[in-house]
């Protein structure tokens, strides 16, 4: 079995929705690595093993970025959401506030996009 | 409020989940090339052009000084507009779950054509090459006797692989020669939907628009659809028995790889 992670049932769901199950599931075993060599960074006493777990947990950001943008591809909708708040200045709930700017792709779906985007995969 | 202005639309939360759902489900159907090009966006209605990386030499606006200009591929505007009748609205806001949308419907599969054969076989109008225009292979020639169908099939994925262009494979195929590919049983039994998913790597796309079949592979990077916005719906005009609306998208297309696709023709 590719995951065990699955919720409903694999003969009910399509190979891109498994897919974009392994993609979210690689993303948050990334961000999980990244946070224990922090946590594993900050708790040594031996600096050369700090610089080398430091190291390791900046390869993961990587992966986890990767990834990310793997789905963002794929996902209309958290591709309007990363536009928007990614990259800001402003405190970030100002960024969330000011979300009717009248450009079409920081829209929520419904509000205009159908938010269809790539189908590929879709038919497989 | 943006430019689809749907904010005007006498036309409740209802309504517009109603409209936008019907869409949504039919799209899907019809979008055969976003089931088999790369997909880039939506980058929001204000891109207006995708970057090509050449320029043209143009003289230079005064001596000693020397001028090239940047070449960009414009987006298009596609649009095609429908009637919603505001009796079938009310009754939406009633609870109907099966109102009248036919118009939307029609205008769906418009608009979806036009996306596809934009992809497959060219704009010119919009300055869009598609891939039976773009590809460096000669088509594969194929008859109306099904079982053979197979033989063009494998022919036309060997040619991509001898050219390089790694798998899996997906083919794009007119509705009438999808029907006939369902029907169709093999000697044991069967299916030549089964046998052509085998040779293939990957799926059969039934694609209005198309002419004919188109290999290509699947592999990423070959074929970009830039989309500036994706498939919207928005508001042009009421009156007291209808609600006038309108599908629109913009994008370009462009083949970075002439080698990966392949055409499949009916012919003797």
């Amino acid at each position: 079995m590719a995951s065990e992670g699955l919720h409903e049932p694999r003969d009910l769901l399509d190979e891109a929705s498994v897919d974009h199950h392994r993609a979210v599931t690689s993303l948050c075993e990334e961000l999980e690595a990244i946070d224990w060599y922090d946590q594993r960074v900050k708790a040594t006493s031996d600096d050369s093993l700090a610089a080398v777990l430091a190291y390791n947990r900046d390869d993961e950001k990587e992966h986890a970025a990767m990834t990310l943008e793997w789905l963002r591809r794929r996902d209309p909708a958290l591709d309007a959401n990363l536009r928007k708040f990614l990259f800001t200045t402003e405190p970030i709930t100002e960024v969330g506030a000011a979300s009717d700017d009248g450009d079409a792709a920081s829209l929520p779906v419904g509000s205009g996009s159908l938010g269809i985007g790539s189908l590929k995969g879709a038919d497989r | 409020m943006n430019h689809l202005h749907r904010d005007l639309a006498p036309i409740s939360d209802t309504g517009w989940d109603a409209i936008d759902g019907e869409a949504k489900g039919r799209f899907t159907t019809y979008l055969a090339a976003r089931k088999l090009v790369d997909f880039s966006g939506p980058n929001g209605w204000t891109h207006s052009a995708t970057n090509l990386g050449r320029i043209e030499e143009i003289s230079g606006p005064s001596e000693g000084v020397t001028a090239a200009q940047r070449r960009v591929l414009p987006l298009v505007e596609l649009r095609a507009a429908f009637n919603i009748s505001r009796v079938q609205l009310d009754d939406a806001d009633r609870g109907a779950s099966d109102i009248d949308l036919e118009e939307l419907d029609e205008a769906i599969r418009q608009i979806a054509i036009g996306e596809n054969v934009a992809v497959f076989h060219g704009y010119e109008a919009a300055g869009i090459q598609g891939i039976t225009e773009s590809t460096s292979h000669a088509p594969v020639v194929h008859g109306e006797d099904m079982s053979k169908y197979p033989t063009a099939v494998a022919t036309a994925v060997d040619a991509l692989r001898q050219s390089g262009m790694d798998g899996p494979y997906g083919l794009a195929i007119c509705p009438s020669t999808y029907t006939r590919i369902v029907e169709t049983t093999e000697h044991g039994g069967h299916l030549l939907l089964d046998h052509l998913h085998q040779i293939l790597g990957g799926p059969l796309v039934w694609a209005p628009g198309v002419d004919g079949g188109v290999v290509l592979s699947l592999r990423g990077g070959d074929f970009i659809l830039d989309s500036g916005q994706d498939l919207s719906i928005g508001y042009l005009s009421h009156d007291a028995d209808v609600v006038r609306l309108y599908l629109e998208e913009s994008f370009s297309f462009r083949v970075l790889e002439p080698d990966a696709a392949i055409a499949l023709r009916s012919g003797t």
